[in-house]
């Protein structure tokens, strides 16, 4: 058990409580906007209270998603090589996909 | 000289089924089925910011038969992995360690989640005038 074995198991812990009330909120949200138009989706998250914390849940998922894939991978993937390309994949994907998330969610409040 | 005959470590599948090693493995397999849908959750973000085109192929994947399954899918998963890492979490500052509790709180889990699940499609259907 390394330094950043146990900073990754804390910062497991502290996403997952987070997500606790950004989740709620999402439940609720997916109620509330549930069969919206594409502009009524766009006039939700350009409000910036509400498209700050869609950024803030698509980001703490990815985060908390990638660590704990990480810990699946570590547990499954007995090949030293493939489990290190494997959680490099994935951690590259987490990142491939916050960006596409934020540019989509900057084009949105900024596009009008 | 001959090998020592060492005692082998039994094979998972030798193991009784037991309610706190399926909730361990639901806990993963729900985390996993997550990920997946969070991919999904992008996808609709980025179609909300490119296109009309874009949303309305979103749009179309979600009121799919395929596209109805993954969704409840993805809701009895976000109800249990919500549920179940509260559960992970009080373990974690050292509460709800003895047997019968661990016992207690996984079958809370279980049933609480159906009932979310459950609740969450009758508003959702209700608010789309199906039920």
């Amino acid at each position: 058990m390394s330094a950043i074995n146990v900073h990754h198991w804390r910062n497991q812990r502290i996403s997952a409580v987070v997500l606790i009330p950004l989740a709620l909120w999402f439940v609720i949200s997916m109620f509330v906007h549930l069969g919206d138009s594409r502009a009524q989706i766009a006039a939700w998250l350009s409000r910036p209270v509400e498209g700050l914390l869609m950024a803030a849940l698509v980001l703490c998922v990815l985060y908390h998603m990638v660590l704990g894939v990480r810990v699946v991978i570590e547990d499954y993937v007995a090949d030293d090589g493939r489990r290190a390309r494997t959680i490099t994949a994935v951690t590259v994907a987490g990142f491939a996909l916050a960006i596409v998330a934020l540019a989509a969610l900057a084009a949105i409040g900024f596009g009008g | 000289m001959t090998p020592v005959e060492r005692p082998l470590s039994p094979h998972l599948q030798i193991y009784k089924w037991q309610l706190t090693s399926v909730l361990s493995i639901t806990h993963r397999v729900t985390g996993l089925a997550l990920s997946f849908g969070t991919v999904f959750l992008v996808w609709f973000l980025a179609a909300a910011a490119w296109s009309d085109g874009a949303f309305a192929l979103a749009q179309g994947f979600w009121s799919s038969w395929l596209g109805e399954i993954c969704l409840l899918g993805w809701s009895v998963s976000l109800f249990y992995h919500l549920l179940n890492g509260i559960r992970h979490l009080a373990w974690d500052i050292g509460l709800g360690f003895e047997l019968k509790t661990v016992y207690r709180t996984g079958w809370a889990v279980v049933i609480g989640s159906l009932l979310l699940t459950l609740a969450a499609w009758i508003v959702g259907l209700h608010l789309r005038g199906q039920l």
